[in-house]
């Protein structure tokens, strides 16, 4: 297979930027989380979310949420240039707590939902899913 | 307003007194993220809609805050409660000012 | 020096995703579940020498991409129809017309036309692609300016128009005054062109259901046009994904709408004779 000079090195610098970034973008994240929870202890259970495992593009990637009882649920992608997706609302004519969207995510990475009950507390999700760099489609 | 955004919506027309109904809504828009540079290199500024609203006879069903992650032509899927017959209200907000809104009626039967 | 290493870091990256070859998936495909689409058939006759069988391009879609085609509501591109719809009724040109007055409700008039385009135009005496027609009725009838041909307005305007045939099979003539351009787009299609030495066949003909790097390789068939790509998250015009493929063989294309493309949209499209219309389609 033949690659440009300037291909390789996009990809090489693709693979420095791998390895470094996520020191970053967590901390963006962790400040988005802090922000969100005020510091309280979240649950592992109590929040669904469904995100596949591998996207064809990451351009346009599926996500849905689900937390019976919450008031709202905060969207986090841990490994994009700025972290925060979207916060979901929950009003009173609500069906059910639950959306679906779809999102942007730069590479492979950690979606994160964190829902914030009714009684104040929190629980978190996370799901890894796989970004492929395409072929003619990417 | 940004050219060519149009708001599409997809709710039942009719609904049982309390049923909880699947609603479906889509907007054509660039959703442009701030992060990207055009041929010259100078960075393409930031134009999203940054929240959507969805109300039933003024009262709230969902309030969504969105960043520039959320795909090109938004899309959300969400329920809501009908107790009664009325209107649905969907909005979007965009960083530009302009505001977009659908209304979809639904009666009881 | 550095270099050599950087290769070997991509070497390493792109030989991670080793997933396994793969033929077309055995999904079917429904619209709304009603619209029934044919995704495989017998392939037309003058492929009879190297396929037995076609697909649309949606079998070789993950599950989540063929998602978005199966509810009108889920597709994206169903919104650029609703635009569609819009120009169609807008009065436009020095004679005063809109689509709607000559040809009333698209429902009626466009059902079919998109199955069998590319075809012979006896008054122009030449081989129109559904976007030339539409230029040709703008600029001929409506005394209007032409859209240009892989714009947003176009694909807008052949969304809206291949809405009303899907479901129906693709049945585009290939003999008659149309057999001189559709042998030239033959030609094209078994042409290798650019550094990587690369004709449509290569790809489409002799690796599809194999990887090409990350991406799972379909037959190219181009039934489901104008297609909403997740990639660039609009409707994407068939030339237009014909220059994309030219330009990945690190190759000079042709243009949109020249005449060159236009003969190979007629072959292409001969190809997937017997597959459903399906656009607006949805790939990644």
């Amino acid at each position: 297979m033949d690659f440009t000079r300037r291909d390789t090195l996009a990809l090489g610098m693709g693979a420095v930027a791998l390895t470094v970034l996520p020191f970053r973008a967590n901390a963006a994240a962790d400040d988005a989380i802090a922000a969100f929870t005020g510091g309280a202890a979240m649950a592992d259970a109590g929040v669904t979310l469904t995100a596949p495992e591998i996207a064809e593009n990451g351009n346009t990637v599926p996500i849905s949420v689900e937390a019976e009882g919450a008031v709202s649920i905060m969207v986090l992608a841990a490994g994009n240039p700025t972290p925060g997706v979207g916060t979901f609302t929950f009003g009173e004519m609500a069906g059910a707590h639950s959306a679906s969207t779809r999102i942007r995510l730069a590479g492979t990475q950690d979606v994160i939902a964190i829902a914030k009950m009714a009684d104040g507390s929190f629980a978190k999700a996370s799901s890894n899913v796989k970004v492929t760099i395409g072929g003619c489609g990417g | 307003m940004a050219e060519g955004v149009k708001p599409r919506v997809k709710a039942p027309s009719k609904a049982a007194a309390g049923e909880a109904v699947v609603l479906k809504t889509l907007i054509s828009h660039q959703m442009e993220s701030g992060q990207r540079k055009n041929a010259d290199g100078t960075p393409i500024p930031r134009s999203i809609i940054n929240r959507f609203t969805c109300e039933f006879n003024g009262k709230s069903v969902i309030d969504i805050q969105m960043e520039p992650a959320i795909s090109t032509n938004p899309y959300f899927e969400f329920e809501a409660v009908i107790p009664e017959a009325g209107d649905l209200k969907f909005t979007w907000y965009d960083d530009d000012g302009s505001v977009y809104e659908d209304v979809k009626s639904v009666a009881i039967g | 020096m550095k270099f050599k290493a950087m290769t070997a870091v991509a070497a390493l990256l792109l030989s991670v995703p080793a997933m396994t070859l793969a033929d077309p998936d055995e999904d079917s495909l429904a619209i709304n579940g009603e619209i029934e689409m044919v995704t495989e058939t017998a392939a037309p006759a003058h492929l009879s020498d190297t396929l037995d069988t076609i697909y649309s391009g949606w079998r070789f879609r993950e599950d989540e991409t063929q998602a978005l085609q199966m509810d009108d509501f889920d597709n994206p591109g169903m919104v650029f129809a609703d635009l569609g719809l819009d120009q169609w009724n807008k009065v436009e040109g020095e004679a005063g017309k809109s689509c709607a007055s000559c040809h009333g409700t698209p429902e009626e008039s466009m059902k079919g036309v998109r199955a069998v385009y590319p075809k012979w135009n006896e008054t122009a005496g030449e081989v129109r692609t559904l976007a030339m027609q539409i230029n040709g009725c703008r600029t001929e009838n409506m005394k209007a300016e032409p859209y240009k041909y892989t714009s947003g307005q176009m694909t807008n305007m052949e969304a809206l128009i291949s809405v009303q045939s899907r479901g129906m099979p693709v049945d585009v003539a290939m003999d008659g005054p149309v057999q001189a351009t559709w042998e030239a787009g033959k030609e094209i299609y078994y042409t290798r062109f650019g550094q990587l030495e690369l004709s449509c066949a290569n790809c489409h003909e002799d690796n599809y259901g194999n990887m090409i790097r990350a991406d799972h390789l379909s037959q190219g068939q181009i039934n489901g046009f104008p297609t909403y790509r997740l990639k660039n998250a609009k409707l994407n015009q068939v030339h237009d994904r014909f220059r994309g493929c030219i330009r990945d063989t690190r190759g000079h294309t042709f243009e949109a709408g020249s005449p060159e493309f236009v003969a190979l949209e007629l072959y292409v499209a001969t190809r997937g004779n017997g597959l459903s219309v399906e656009g607006p389609s949805v790939r990644n």
